[in-house]
């Protein structure tokens, strides 16, 4: 399958990346990994004029702690993140997510960035965003500004960038004493989307009472869905077996999806219910 | 619009006029007749088509020839060192690590990739390391004890 034709341009600094869409307008999409765009363009589900390539502007592929912030560059691929000591010591919840995201080959290429910006609720980071309360850096022509991940997700491949913004960084809160993350999603083989996925994050305090909570799902509605109601009812409490039960029994309730291949709707909220269960018990581990 | 590219490709350097929308596994295949490396399923899912980018492995049927421009490629043609197996092949070879032998080429590639980050990994880290990579003979069990029998060569050359 080849893509319809369209024109192909390389951006190597932001600059050059903002002047080109100003001029080619709303026919032209930004690509870094290309591996959610592509396969759509060979589909023939997405029909660009022009593609402006961003994957070759330097400096947007790093992992580095910063004034009480986890800051990723956007470029920064899924292999880099599943590889990362950083990562792999401080924040596993991002090694538990990479590693079910396609593959390897498919991680060698794919960005967090691009995974975020495509803004497709099957896709697995915007969970994390959501439960960790991410902040998202866009630059465009007019300068930089912070998105709260909460108001990022506008709709199906709806986001709230501008047409000629570029994703540039995700802020998460940095890890801390007591805080603690985990991602877990069922899917029917390797590099399918997510039958049900759920991020929990957790933050707890001296006496093991949780300060704050996140808990966000994949695939399980139209829109990257943040579960207010099960965060409400964690802060405050110290989370017991049936605290968890609880808030599993909410994921379950609260959560909107529909039947489909991979499952009916019942189905998928039983499993929503189990790993909700799975994934608050991993993220009380690592943060106790 | 055509564009101008310059690539390496196993180790020899290649300039070419390529279409914005030619995918590199079209560009390897066609206009390098390098056969080689296989299309299956042309979605990313199946691996057939798997190359090395600049060392690292790539499905080359979901990327565009022209961003590849100033990459070195490496295609299961320029595995083989002076007409010596590589020690993959080798491997395959021996531990019948293939049926029809389709997915072979994607197999190695990726393989080469698995064994430079994990020269010695174990059964569940090759399983893991080739998931992208899809045997409809289903002779997974012969591919991984090639991957094993590949590491442990490696291993005794480079000592």
């Amino acid at each position: 399958m080849i893509p319809s034709g369209f024109t192909y341009h390389k951006a190597t600094t932001l600059e050059a990346a903002f002047a080109l869409s100003q001029e080619l307008g709303d026919e032209a999409k930004y690509m870094s990994g290309g591996h959610s765009l592509l396969p759509m363009m060979k589909l023939r589900f997405a029909t660009p004029e022009h593609i402006i390539d961003i994957s070759k502007i330097a400096g947007l592929s790093y992992i580095k702690e910063d004034n009480g912030m986890l800051k990723i560059g956007a470029l920064t691929t899924q292999a880099e993140l599943e590889h990362s000591e950083l990562c792999k010591e401080k924040y596993p919840i991002f090694g538990d997510a990479t590693k079910l995201i396609a593959d390897p080959s498919v991680r060698n290429v794919g960005t967090i960035g691009g995974n975020i910006a495509h803004g497709d609720a099957a896709n697995d980071h915007p969970a994390l965003m959501l439960a960790m309360n991410a902040i998202i850096i866009a630059e465009g022509p007019d300068g930089k500004r912070e998105i709260p991940i909460t108001e990022f997700f506008h709709g199906f491949y709806m986001t709230a960038l501008e047409p000629s913004e570029i994703l540039v960084e995700i802020q998460i809160p940095a890890a801390k004493t007591g805080s603690g993350g985990a991602y877990h999603k069922i899917e029917r083989k390797v590099g399918d989307y997510a039958t049900a996925g759920v991020a929990v994050y957790l933050e707890l305090d001296d006496n093991g009472i949780c300060t704050k909570a996140g808990v966000a799902l994949t695939n399980l509605s139209a829109v990257p869905l943040k579960l207010t109601r099960a965060e409400e009812i964690l802060v405050g409490n110290t989370i017991t077996e049936a605290l968890m039960d609880q808030v599993a029994e909410i994921a379950s309730e609260d959560c909107e999806p529909e039947s489909d291949l991979r499952g009916s709707e019942a189905y998928k909220r039983a499993v929503t219910k189990t790993i909700t269960k799975q994934m608050l018990q991993r993220a009380l581990e690592r943060a106790q | 619009m055509k564009h101008e590219i310059t690539v390496k490709i196993n180790g020899e350097s290649v300039t070419a006029e390529v279409d914005s929308r030619l995918l590199l596994v079209h560009f390897i295949r066609e206009n390098l007749d390098l056969t080689g490396t296989h299309i299956g399923c042309d979605t990313s899912n199946c691996g057939a088509c798997t190359i090395l980018l600049d060392g690292k492995s790539i499905k080359s049927c979901t990327y565009l020839a022209v961003r590849a421009d100033g990459s070195e490629i490496t295609t299961i043609e320029g595995v083989a060192a002076d007409g010596t197996n590589h020690p993959l092949q080798q491997a395959f070879h021996d531990q019948h690590g293939l049926h029809c032998g389709f997915c072979t080429p994607g197999m190695i590639m990726r393989s080469m990739d698995l064994l430079k980050n994990n020269p010695n990994p174990t059964e569940e880290e090759i399983r893991w390391g080739i998931s992208g990579n899809l045997c409809r003979c289903t002779g997974y069990n012969n591919i991984v004890k090639a991957v094993q029998q590949a590491a442990d060569e490696l291993q005794k050359e480079s000592v």
